[in-house]
């Protein structure tokens, strides 16, 4: 698998790192010549090419045409973009990935057809919601390409669906309890299970519905 | 007419004045406000300040009710997302986008998108000139030798 990355900041380097060292082939493209030197130093000068990777020529350089999978992960949105949708429609590389620094970015990056987009400041924002929340919902990765998140649901001691069979449940259209934890054991989910407090279930939930799942499965606060 | 011109440099003043003299309705977002100096002091544009990337500064800008938008800062990448933005987003009956790279540019107008590539206007209107042809259209300039495509 041929992946070429773009970017040479923190995020670029330290995924170039984790591929090459699972043996992946990898071309990261940094602008800077003084950063992909650095850059060489710690994942071997094979695998860095100085070049605006926003540039056609270049991207024929580093074999945008035979790439598997285009990862855009510069500081700048309109890069990532860009880049992405030139690998896509130029060079028709199967699978793209970009970073999006603004949240508020996400939604236009999914109409013009970037399925897979990675929020930093999304997830941490999701985190930080969390923390005040007294009841979490976590979604750990949105499986953008069909709208889906994955949510991690903790059942606290106000949650209107513990003490309950799974089977009476009524949730969400097109949405699946995947499993549940309970404690350090990990249970099979079937109409059977008896949710308990503190159980921990994870679920696909498509995004429109992840608030319904929320009301369903964590108490509103009275 | 109402026009939203993202980007106050040359071609973007240039073009606000040129519209807002004619009496059309003009607001031109502009991040850098040392940049405005070029519309002088007895213009007719209004100005937002802000990025053209940003759903909160478009709105201020009025473009919910625009018939045009004109992506015209320096960075082609910029221009391309404001572009699809106001496109996708607002559906902006006419949408320009100035793209400095012919090969970018050409990608973005098999999508759909109008293009306006100036090294490429530039050198057509050069070549014509010189060889006392008549000017041409846009479509013709905008035509890439073929040595240059991939």
């Amino acid at each position: 698998m041929y992946m070429v990355l773009v970017g040479g900041g923190n995020v670029g380097l330290n995924l170039a790192k984790r591929l090459v060292n699972q043996g992946h082939e990898l071309l990261l493209m940094e602008k800077d010549s003084r950063t992909a030197a650095r850059i060489a130093e710690q994942i071997g000068e094979e695998n860095v090419m100085v070049g605006d990777g926003c540039e056609m020529l270049t991207q024929k350089d580093a074999g945008f045409g035979r790439a598997d999978v285009v990862v855009a992960v510069t500081g700048e949105d309109e890069d990532n973009m860009v880049i992405c949708q030139m690998a896509k429609m130029v060079w028709n590389v199967e699978r793209v990935l970009a970073r999006v620094n603004d949240p508020d970015h996400e939604e236009i990056f999914r109409k013009i057809g970037i399925d897979e987009t990675v929020s930093a400041t999304g997830i941490i924002y999701a985190l930080l919601e969390q923390q005040i929340s007294p009841d979490v919902v976590l979604p750990i990765g949105a499986l953008a390409r069909g709208n889906l998140e994955v949510v991690e649901v903790e059942l606290g001691n106000r949650s209107p669906i513990a003490g309950h069979k799974v089977r009476d449940l009524t949730l969400p259209p097109s949405t699946n309890l995947i499993w549940v934890l309970r404690g350090d054991q990990g249970l099979a989910v079937n109409g059977d299970l008896d949710l308990q407090v503190g159980d921990m279930v994870v679920a696909v939930v498509p995004r429109d519905h992840a608030d319904e799942l929320r009301e369903t499965f964590v108490a509103t606060k009275a | 007419m109402k026009v939203v011109i993202f980007g106050c440099g040359r071609t973007g003043s240039t073009l606000g004045l040129q519209l807002s003299t004619r009496g059309h309705d003009v607001t031109i977002i502009e991040q850098n406000p040392p940049a405005l100096r070029r519309l002088g002091d007895h213009h007719n544009c209004r100005i937002v300040i802000g990025s053209g990337l940003d759903a909160d500064v478009l709105q201020d800008a009025g473009i919910e009710h625009a018939d045009v938008f004109f992506a015209l800062t320096r960075g082609d990448n910029t221009n391309l997302m404001a572009a699809q933005i106001v496109k996708m987003t607002y559906h902006t009956p006419k949408v320009c986008i100035k793209v400095a790279d012919p090969l970018r540019a050409d990608a973005y107008r098999k999508l759909g998108y109008f293009c306006i590539t100036p090294s490429a206007l530039t050198a057509g209107m050069m070549r014509d000139w010189i060889t006392e042809q008549e000017y041409g259209t846009v479509d013709i300039y905008n035509e890439l030798p073929k040595e240059m495509v991939l």
